[in-house]
C-alpha cells in the first residue's frame, strides 16, 4: 500500500541517499564543533583557494573528517585536472580549456555553488539551506555581483551528459561575462582582486 | 542575567498570554519523543500558532535533523543561557511553516552543563513569544530529563506497546510534579501483532500507567522516510501518521476532537504486569 | 585469565542494546562460554525483564558496592542456560549512586571467574554512560540504519575512539525491503559513515517483541531466524571468522534478488 502510494504520489527521490547525505555534512559540523553554514563556506574557501593554482574537478572534490587518537582529521581529496596555462592573472577561475578526453565536465546530482563574481565553479556534494539534495535549486547570487551578472550566474540545470558540451560551453560564455565584470567592477576599486573575499 | 533573554523591542507579543509549556518525555529512549515534539509542533504551527521547540537533549541532540533544519542552526541552547548568542540568533525557523520555530541543543556538551535554574528562566522567557513551548525531553531520568521538565507546566508521556517502555513511563509518571496531570501517546502500535497477542495492547499499557489518553499512533515506516528527508509526516496529507499527529494537536489545542486512535480490541493477557508494577498511588 | 569486558553502547536509546546484551549472552552461553550479563542503567533497569528474570531479583549491584551483600548473592543464575548469570541493576536510585571507579571493580571481579561479561550500558553519554564504559575493554556498537540512531553512535564511536576502545558494530532492524527501496540507508552506508568494523547484521523482526514481552530471549528457538543470527555474533566474538550470510529467501524479503547481507 505505501509503495503504491510512494510510486504514484510521491515521485521524490529515496530517501535514504538523502539521509546519508545529510549526516555527513551533519557529522562533519558535529565533529568540528563548526556551525554547518561555516562547514560549507570552509569547503567553498578551500576549494576556491586551491583552484587559484590548479584545476580542479570540483564534481569530485570531497571533504571529510578522520578521526584520530587526538583530534580529529579534515580530509580533502580533490581531483587535479590540470595545471594552470602560463599567462595566469589574479582571476580565481578555472580556464575553460577543452577537458581531456575521456573526462567532460559534468555535474552530479548536487546544485552547483556558482559563484560567478570568483568565475569559479564549484560543484558542491551538499550545501547550505535550503535544500541539500534537490535537483532544481537555483543558487543564491553572490551578493558580491552585479545585479546583472547575477541574474546570469544561476543556474538551475542538472545537464544530462548528452548536452554536457553546450552546457559547458554556456557556462564558458558565462564565466566570461563574469569575469568581465569583475576585473571592471575591480579596476573600479582598485583593490584586492576579488577571489581574495572569499567569504560567505 | 536575563539580558540574553530580553524580547527584541520591536516585539508585539507585549501584551500576550502566557504560552503552554510542554515537556515530551518517556523515561524508554526510542519510543518516539522527538518525532513526536517536531509532528505536534508542526501540527500546532500549521494551525495559525507560534510554537518554538526546543531540544533538550545535550550532546545527542536529534531535533534539527528531524525537523530538516541541521543546516540552519548557528547557536544553540547553551550558548543563549551563556549568553553567548541572542535568543534571536540562536532561533532558527522552520522552513515551511512562518511560525515555527526550533532552539537546537549543543552537541559538543554535557547535559550537566545546563544550570537548571536557568533553563527555567529561558522557558519563561520564551511562554512570553510563544503560544506553545514543546521541550524535547532526552532519554532517562537523570539531569537531562530534570532540566527538560524545569519551567514546563504539562508533560505528554510517550510509550510504545512494550514492557520495557511502559516500566520506564512509569517511573517517569512518577518522577512528575504531582499536581500535574500528565497524557498519553501510545506509539508504534501495530494492531495486526496485538490481535494475534503478540503485542501490548492500548488497554494493557493504560491499565498500568493510568492516564488521559491523547492519542493512539500505528507503527509506520515512512516515519523512518520523513526522518531521512526532514520533512515531519505532519505536513503530509496522505500520511496516516500525519493526520494522527494533526488531531492530537487540535486536542491540545482544545478542539473537542476524539484523540486519534487505532485500537483492536484488547487482548488481556499479559497479567504478570500488575504484579510487576504494582500499584501507582 | 580474566574474560573479556564488552559493553553494548548505543547513545541513542531504544535501538536494542538490551536485546542484544540479552541474545548474544545467551547465545555465547549455549556455545558453552560462562557468561554475566550486567545491567547498568541504574534507575531505569531493563536486562532483568528482556531476560525474564524480574521476579528473581533479590539484591543488586548498588547494594553490592556499598557492601550490603556479597556479589555472589546478587548474581541471579539463569536455569535456562547452564553458564549464564545476570546481575540486576538498581531500580530506586540514581546512576550517581555509583562511581566509575566503583562500576569498574564489580565488573572486574565479575571477570576472574567468566569468559565474557557483557555491560549493558544506559542510553546517552553521561555518566552511567561512563561508568559502563570504565569497566569495559571493548565495545559493540549498536545502531539502526536511521539518522538519528547513526548521529548518537558516531557521538558515541568518538568517546570510544578517545579512549582508544576496540569497538564493533552491530547494525539492528534493518529491513531489506526499504534499504532495496532506496527509503534505509544500507549496512554499507552505516559502517562507512561510523568508520566501524562490522560485527552482526540484525533484520527487524517482529519475534522480538514477542520474546521480549515473555521474557524468552530468542535464541532459545534455534527454528527462528534471528536465533542462528545471533549464534554467529557469538562466534565472531569468540574468533572464528563467519561471513555475513545472503539472504534471498523468496516470500521473506520479497522480490529480492540481490545479496541482502544479513547475520
Amino acid at each position: 500500500m505505501i509503495d503504491f502510494f510512494n510510486k504514484f504520489f510521491r515521485p521524490a527521490p529515496p530517501s535514504g541517499a538523502t539521509a546519508k547525505e545529510r549526516l555527513r555534512l551533519v557529522l562533519l559540523s558535529d565533529h568540528l564543533s563548526l556551525a554547518p553554514d561555516v562547514v560549507e563556506s570552509l569547503k567553498r574557501d578551500l576549494l576556491a583557494v586551491i583552484s587559484r593554482y590548479v584545476e580542479i574537478d570540483p564534481a569530485q572534490a570531497d571533504v571529510t573528517f578522520e578521526r584520530r587518537d587526538h583530534d580529529v582529521a579534515m580530509l580533502a581529496s580533490i581531483p587535479i585536472t590540470g595545471v594552470r596555462r602560463p599567462g595566469y592573472d589574479e582571476s580565481p577561475e578555472p580556464t575553460p580549456t577543452p577537458p581531456p578526453a575521456p573526462r567532460s565536465v559534468r555535474y552530479d546530482a548536487s546544485p552547483v555553488a556558482e559563484s560567478a563574481s570568483r568565475g569559479v565553479a564549484i560543484a558542491e556534494k551538499t550545501q547550505a539551506p535550503p535544500d541539500p539534495v534537490s535537483l532544481e535549486l537555483p543558487m543564491t547570487p553572490d551578493p558580491l555581483l552585479s545585479p546583472a551578472v547575477a541574474s546570469e550566474s544561476t543556474s538551475t540545470e542538472v545537464e544530462p551528459k548528452s548536452t554536457a558540451t553546450s552546457a559547458a560551453h554556456r557556462r564558458r560564455r558565462r564565466r566570461r561575462k563574469a569575469n568581465a565584470a569583475a576585473k571592471r567592477s575591480a579596476q573600479a576599486q582598485s583593490g584586492p582582486p576579488l577571489n581574495a573575499s572569499a567569504q560567505a | 542575567m536575563m539580558e540574553a533573554f530580553e524580547q527584541p523591542a520591536e516585539s508585539p507579543q507585549a501584551v500576550r498570554p502566557l504560552g503552554r509549556a510542554i515537556v515530551i518525555t518517556s523515561g524508554k529512549g526510542g519510543v518516539g519523543k522527538t518525532t513526536t515534539t517536531a509532528n505536534v509542533g508542526t501540527a500546532l504551527a500549521a494551525r495559525g500558532a507560534k510554537v518554538v521547540l526546543v531540544d533538550a537533549d545535550v550532546g545527542l541532540r536529534n531535533l534539527d535533523i528531524v525537523l530538516g533544519l541541521e543546516s540552519r542552526v548557528k547557536y544553540h541552547l547553551l550558548d543563549v543561557l551563556e549568553e553567548k548568542a541572542t535568543l534571536d540568533d540562536a532561533l532558527v525557523r522552520d522552513k515551511r511553516s512562518e511560525s515555527l520555530y526550533l532552539l537546537a541543543a549543543a552537541q559538543t556538551r554535557e547535559k550537566e552543563d545546563v544550570d537548571t535554574g536557568l533553563m527555567k528562566a529561558l522557558i519563561e522567557t520564551l511562554r512570553a513569544r510563544f503560544d506553545y513551548v514543546l521541550i524535547d525531553c532526552p532519554a532517562g531520568i537523570e539531569m537531562g530529563f530534570k532540566n527538560a521538565v524545569a519551567g514546563a507546566q504539562h508533560a505528554i508521556i510517550v510509550c510504545t506497546p512494550e514492557v520495557s517502555a511502559v516500566r520506564d513511563a512509569d517511573r517517569v509518571v512518577g518522577l512528575l510534579p504531582n499536581d500535574w496531570r500528565p497524557e498519553l501517546i501510545v506509539n508504534r502500535l501495530r494492531p495486526l501483532l496485538v490481535k494475534k497477542g503478540k503485542m501490548l495492547s492500548v488497554d494493557d499499557v493504560n491499565g498500568i500507567l493510568r492516564l488521559p489518553l491523547l492519542g493512539v499512533i500505528a507503527d509506520e515506516p515512512n516515519v523512518i522516510v520523513a526522518t531521512n528527508r526532514g520533512e515531519p509526516l505532519a505536513l503530509d496529507a496522505l500520511s496516516e501518521t500525519g493526520a494522527a499527529y494533526r488531531a492530537i494537536a487540535a486536542k491540545i489545542a482544545g478542539e473537542d476532537v476524539p484523540a486519534p486512535d487505532v485500537r483492536p480490541a484488547s487482548t488481556g493477557i499479559f497479567n504478570k504486569l500488575g504484579s510487576l508494577f504494582g500499584k501507582r498511588g | 585469565m580474566s574474560g573479556r569486558r564488552i559493553v553494548v553502547t548505543s547513545g541513542k536509546g531504544g535501538v536494542g542494546k538490551t536485546t542484544t546484551t540479552v541474545n548474544v549472552g545467551a547465545a555465547l552461553a549455549k556455545r558453552g562460554y560462562r557468561v554475566v550479563l550486567v545491567d547498568t542503567d541504574i534507575g531505569l533497569r531493563n536486562l532483568d525483564l528482556v531476560l525474564g528474570l524480574e521476579k528473581r531479583i533479590v539484591f543488586d549491584i548498588v547494594e553490592v558496592i556499598e557492601g550490603r551483600c556479597q556479589l555472589r548473592q546478587a548474581l541471579i543464575k539463569d536455569k535456562r542456560f547452564e553458564s549464564l548469570s545476570m546481575l540486576p541493576a538498581a531500580q530506586t536510585r540514581e546512576k550517581e549512586a555509583v562511581t566509575e571507579e566503583q562500576m569498574k571493580a564489580v565488573i572486574v571481579e565479575l571477570a576472574e571467574t567468566a569468559d565474557f561479561v557483557l555491560i549493558d550500558c544506559p542510553a546517552g553519554i553521561e555518566h552511567g554512560f561512563r561508568s559502563a564504559v570504565a569497566g569495559a575493554s571493548e565495545a559493540i556498537v549498536v545502531t539502526t540504519p536511521e539518522v538519528s540512531a547513526i548521529r548518537d553512535a558516531d557521538r558515541v564511536v568518538g568517546k570510544l575512539h578517545a579512549l582508544r576502545m576496540p569497538m564493533r558494530v552491530i547494525v539492528n532492524r534493518v529491513r531489506p525491503d526499504m534499504v532495496k527501496s532506496g527509503e534505509m540507508m544500507s549496512v554499507d552506508d552505516v559502517c562507512d559513515i561510523l568508520s566501524a568494523e562490522l560485527l552482526g547484521i540484525v533484520p527487524d523482526d517482529e519475534e522480538v517483541i514477542d520474546t521480549t514481552n515473555r521474557g524468552e530471549p530468542i535464541v532459545l528457538d534455534e527454528t527462528k531466524r534471528l536465533a542462528t543470527i545471533y549464534d554467529k555474533i557469538a562466534r565472531r566474538l569468540g574468533g572464528e571468522l563467519v561471513p555475513f550470510s545472503n539472504l534471498d529467501e523468496p516470500g521473506f524479503f520479497g522480490r529480492l534478488k540481490t545479496l541482502w547481507k544479513v547475520g
